[in-house]
């Protein structure tokens, strides 16, 4: 364990006072770094995972009934003769998502940077509650794990979707599955429960552990979202457990909750869970547009425009989150009248979301670009998030949304928010964050390499659906060659799978480039980017306990190209003023 | 590729289709308004050695200019989608003169129950057929929607109709189409392992036509002596009925297929 | 963190949003997330009781409503012994602390006897988790709750145990504190529940 040890001066610094054993230091380890480093492995794992369960499908869709390449590895409950079931296609579906929304996206943006930079960006020395925190990460192993291991039991794993609509959902005899279904809640619960304990340490951490000077107005936006994410579920998380838990108990002990029969809510179910969706929806993207701020910031070489407006629009997403949930349930047979003030409030939200993306075109503005790979995905996101955010505008409005509902457009619509969004800023902030992780640079060259072939390919392949989905294409159908209004789109499910397939091989490039920088990238400066906030203040990987000199705060968290300073184009937040002593900040 | 809606053959179709088109325009404007930007940024504000970034924490004029300007464009946007909706899916929308049709949706096909030749549900005169859907053109058709395990979603492409079927409820769905023809139904909720193959033939006919087709199956149900009538149950129409009184319930199991 | 937190940066304090310790602030936040987990529950309570009306059991048709009402007494006392115990621990009172610790685990341990006893008294009478909403949400309410008594239990037993062992001595009431606020927490959603599942 490290100790604080007071100097004669009255600065403190940390010190090493023993090795810790491997176990405590790298498994169950309550130090915040290494529980996000920890993250990062289990939710790549799963963003693998569920890659490779949307390769398969995107097979199927493209050459139905066609044997799949190492289709003869699958039993006959999946894929007799290597020919993907109907049953199979639908637990993929909802496999993807799953792991996609909840053990991916959701691991990558909070599990992983929530722990790993809160404290950094705030200047603390670690977690309200470090044990805590490691028991949320052991709480998200066997998650993980329960839903991976559905796959293998009989009647396979889950097959009513992610979002798990009621009776299909509730009763075996409808979806032909059971254990899997339920193991779908178990795995579900215990992320909540995960997630619900992370949640509580992030947000103690950030009202009560700041350095001092850090007050709320000068947290770097990345804290600002993360804070507000971990409210959304922290709030959010409770409602979905319980629709959980009664629906297991529907599928168990024989109660009616969600089963008509004896008065039992189908829709209720599909409120509870959309109470929690759509916090949800906006867990999966504020850290994103954290990140995204933060680092459109530094690589413009100025402070973020409008960061005011910027808080306040993550603060004014967060409450209007609690109150648009319906949008998802206009054709549910809610009453249309809900559905009309579900409408309005939709409408509202999506202000904020144009303020953020006006004002990160602001930050840009005479700005001195510097391209490097974060910058370029960060762009990237702002470039793809708007179409996923327009694109939104289209199911917003009920009656036009009469049309693409449960379409392809919908289909493109999460994935330009959640690829294009959230995945190209998870893969700005990977780059972004690496050597302070692992104390070594990811490579440059190649990190372009892969933005641009993300990017293109992305576009290739989500781009299309876009178009299927006006022609009312709809979604989950394990082959939609049997309708003579998609009958002749077979060809864009070609374009789109191989695009697919080219998209997910350039997950490749990105590994190769991981897992080799982390032991033979070149060796990462405490601070590579010239940045401003506290994490870069301390050394390449930051030792237990994170500081060597305790920082205090005089700074906001953006300060570029201050007039004042002439000798470099950035300030440190912690940067003392009698040193540098800028007017103002 | 598919650049746009299919074919439009309902009434409200139009208003449906207008609402894309206008969403296109101003989605589209704020498209390119932002992409170009940011293109035009990247390679004007590309770094160059010696510059320097322009200190600025923001503008409150342009903030309040960028805020105002969506806030009003989306409140405008939902107020002209609140009267399509209303219009299209209000309690009270579908037009008194509607011909009923009740349509039950299981794992997975459509049922589709008839009201006869007195043109009223739960009477003796009542007739089914699975995966079947035939009504006339240029009336108002108004159909009960029923599930009997499932969540299921009627979709019929070209008539803009979507409406999720759910057990327990019977749910009101109107529509009028102003074209003779054959299309589909589609099922657009997933239901189960069958959800892609879940689909129904659907008829348009002339209204002499249809008058024809409903008497035939009339006549061919009472020559093969299979009941045609199906029992009415008083537990339906209780959570979306309209006072209209004329939809009354009907049991599928006993009904003649 | 709390200990050192002066000395650490040099004298400063850090930044606190709000003015009390850490514990205390990551315990009420837990609990908002516990309101939202219960109003979850009532909500769907609430939802399916409206959707259903006219089959809904009147108040005491099923449920034994006098067993109930002492079990709520009982459980309204643990709260009274649980700020004692608090009270005893914030003013050095070794004696009452331990005492007063030890009462408030008793007392919620017969809390759960009582609604354990209740549980197979229904049960023997045929009316389980599947009999019908009224069932289904019963017993996943009342169990839910019993399940956060059941908690508060163990915790307390610790903190008894502690306690005796001089652990909240010389002042150290904090621990006590933050478990007293999920104690009370539990018994307020209680009184909810006793209200809206019982009486109404």
């Amino acid at each position: 364990m490290a100790t604080i040890v007071a100097e004669p001066t009255g600065i403190p610094v940390v010190e090493e006072h023993h090795e810790m054993s491997f176990i405590r230091k790298y498994i169950f380890s309550s130090d915040h770094k290494v529980i996000g480093i920890q993250f990062l492995f289990l939710s790549l794992f799963f963003l693998l995972v569920g890659g490779l369960l949307a390769m398969l499908m995107r097979w199927q869709l493209a050459w139905p009934g066609r044997p799949m390449p190492f289709g003869g590895l699958f039993p006959e409950t999946m894929a007799p003769d290597g020919i993907m079931l109907p049953e199979f296609y639908i637990s993929l579906v909802t496999m993807h998502g799953t792991f996609m929304v909840f053990f991916a996206i959701m691991l990558l943006l909070v599990g992983v940077y929530a722990n790993y930079l809160i404290p950094l960006q705030i200047g603390a020395p670690d977690m309200a509650f470090p044990r805590l925190n490691m028991l949320s990460f052991w709480t998200a192993v066997p998650a993980g794990l329960i839903a991976l291991a559905s796959f293998a039991v009989e009647g396979g794993a889950a097959g009513a979707g992610w979002t798990s609509y009621a009776p299909l959902s509730g009763m075996p005899e409808y979806s032909g599955v059971s254990m899997g279904q339920q193991m779908w809640i178990v795995s579900l619960v215990l992320l909540g429960l995960s997630s619900i304990l992370g949640s509580t340490n992030y947000i103690t951490t950030v009202i009560n552990m700041r350095a001092p000077g850090m007050l709320w107005t000068r947290m770097p936006l990345t804290v600002w979202a993360l804070f507000i994410t971990a409210i959304l579920g922290l709030l959010a998380m409770p409602v979905l457990s319980g629709g959980l838990i009664m629906l297991l108990f529907d599928q168990t002990i024989g109660t009616h909750f969600f089963l008509p029969e004896t008065g039992g809510q189908p829709l209720l179910w599909q409120h509870l869970f959309w109470f929690f969706g759509h916090p949800e929806v906006y867990i999966l993207i504020l850290p994103a547009m954290g990140f995204v701020s933060e680092i459109l910031s530094a690589g413009s070489r100025k402070p973020v425009f409008g960061y005011k407006a910027m808080v306040g629009a993550i603060v004014a997403i967060a409450f209007l989150g609690f109150i648009v949930w319906g949008h998802h349930m206009f054709q549910s047979g809610m009453n249309p009248v809900l559905g009309t003030s579900f409408m309005v409030s939709t409408m509202v939200i999506a202000v904020p979301s144009a303020i953020k993306t006006f004002n990160w075109m602001g930050t840009m503005w005479r700005g001195n670009l510097h391209f490097h790979t974060p910058m370029l995905f960060a762009i990237g996101f702002v470039m793809l998030f708007v179409i996923g955010g327009l694109s939104g505008i289209f199911m917003a409005s009920a009656p036009f949304d009469i049309f693409i509902h449960d379409t392809y457009f919908i289909v493109a619509h999460i994935h330009y928010v959640l690829f294009g969004g959230a995945l190209f800023a998870i893969f700005a902030a990977i780059y972004y964050w690496f050597p302070k992780m692992f104390g070594r640079m990811m490579n440059d060259r190649w990190g372009k390499i892969h933005f641009a072939l993300t990017f293109i390919f992305f576009n290739l392949a989500f781009f299309p659906m876009h178009t299927q989905g006006l022609a009312g294409m709809m979604r989950r159908l394990y082959d939609t060659s049997g309708y003579t209004h998609t009958a002749d789109l077979q060809g864009t499910h070609l374009l789109i799978t191989i695009s697919a397939f080219a998209l997910f091989a350039t997950g490749v490039i990105f590994a190769i480039n991981f897992f080799g920088s982390m032991f033979r990238g070149e060796k990462a400066p405490p601070n590579p980017w010239n940045a401003t906030s506290l994490e870069w203040q301390t050394p390449s990987p930051p030792k237990h306990g994170n500081w060597e000199q305790a920082p205090v705060v005089y700074h906001g968290p953006h300060e570029y190209s201050h007039p004042d300073v002439t000798d470099k184009d950035w300030l440190a937040q912690n940067e003392r003023p009698d040193v540098v002593s800028p007017a103002g900040h | 590729m598919n650049w746009s809606l299919p074919e439009n053959i309902a009434t409200y179709g139009g208003k449906i289709d207008a609402l894309f088109w206008v969403i296109t325009i101003v989605t589209g404007i704020a498209f390119v308004l932002v992409e170009v930007g940011i293109i035009w940024f990247c390679v004007k504000y590309r770094r160059r050695e010696g510059h320097r970034a322009y200190y600025t924490h923001g503008s409150k004029s342009l903030e309040v200019l960028w805020t105002a300007v969506p806030a009003l464009a989306l409140v405008a946007l939902g107020v002209y989608s609140a009267s399509v909706w209303a219009y299209i899916k209000g309690r009270d929308a579908a037009p008194s003169e509607s011909l009923h049709i009740a349509v039950s949706a299981k794992q997975f096909e459509w049922n589709v129950t008839y009201a006869g030749a007195d043109e009223v549900l739960g009477t003796s005169d009542d007739f089914s057929t699975r995966n079947q859907l035939h009504f006339p053109v240029n009336r108002p058709i108004l159909v009960w929607l029923e599930a009997e395990d499932v969540l299921h979603s009627f979709f019929i492409p070209q008539l803009r109709v979507k409406q999720d079927a759910v057990p327990g409820m019977t749910i009101p769905v109107w529509f009028e189409a102003t074209k003779t023809g054959d299309y589909q139904i589609g099922c657009a909720e997933l239901c189960g392992l069958g959800h892609y193959r879940m689909r129904a033939r659907v008829t348009i006919h002339e209204p002499a036509a249809y008058e024809a087709w409903v008497g035939e199956q009339i006549a061919a149900r009472a020559a093969s002596g299979e009941p045609t009538v199906v029992a009415a149950s008083a537990d339906l129409g209780n959570d979306v009925g309209d006072g209209t009184g004329q939809h009354a319930g009907h049991d599928h199991s006993a009904g003649g297929m | 963190m709390e200990a050192h937190a002066m000395p650490y940066y040099g004298g400063r304090a850090p930044e606190k949003g709000l003015a009390v310790y850490t514990q205390k602030v990551g315990m009420w936040v837990f609990l908002c997330s516990e309101v939202m987990f219960f109003t979850g529950l009532i909500g769907s309570y609430i939802i399916l009781r409206f959707g259903a009306s006219e089959t809904w059991p009147q108040p005491g048709e099923i449920l034994n409503i006098p067993v109930t009402a002492i079990n709520t007494f009982i459980l309204i006392c643990s709260s009274v012994t649980m700020v004692k115990a608090f009270a005893a621990s914030e003013m050095g009172d070794k004696r009452g602390t331990r005492l007063y610790t030890l009462a408030t685990a008793v007392i919620g341990a017969a809390f759960l006897g009582v609604q354990i006893y209740e549980y197979s008294e229904l049960l023997g009478h045929g009316f389980g988790p599947w009999s019908g909403l009224y069932g289904s949400t019963f017993y996943t309410m009342t169990g839910f709750h019993g399940f956060h008594v059941f908690s508060g239990v163990v915790c307390m037993t610790w903190a008894t145990v502690k306690a005796f062992r001089g652990g909240y001595d010389n002042g150290n009431y904090q621990g006590l504190e933050v478990l007293g606020l999920y104690w009370h927490f539990v018994d307020l959603v209680w009184i909810i529940l006793f209200t809206i599942v019982y009486l109404i």
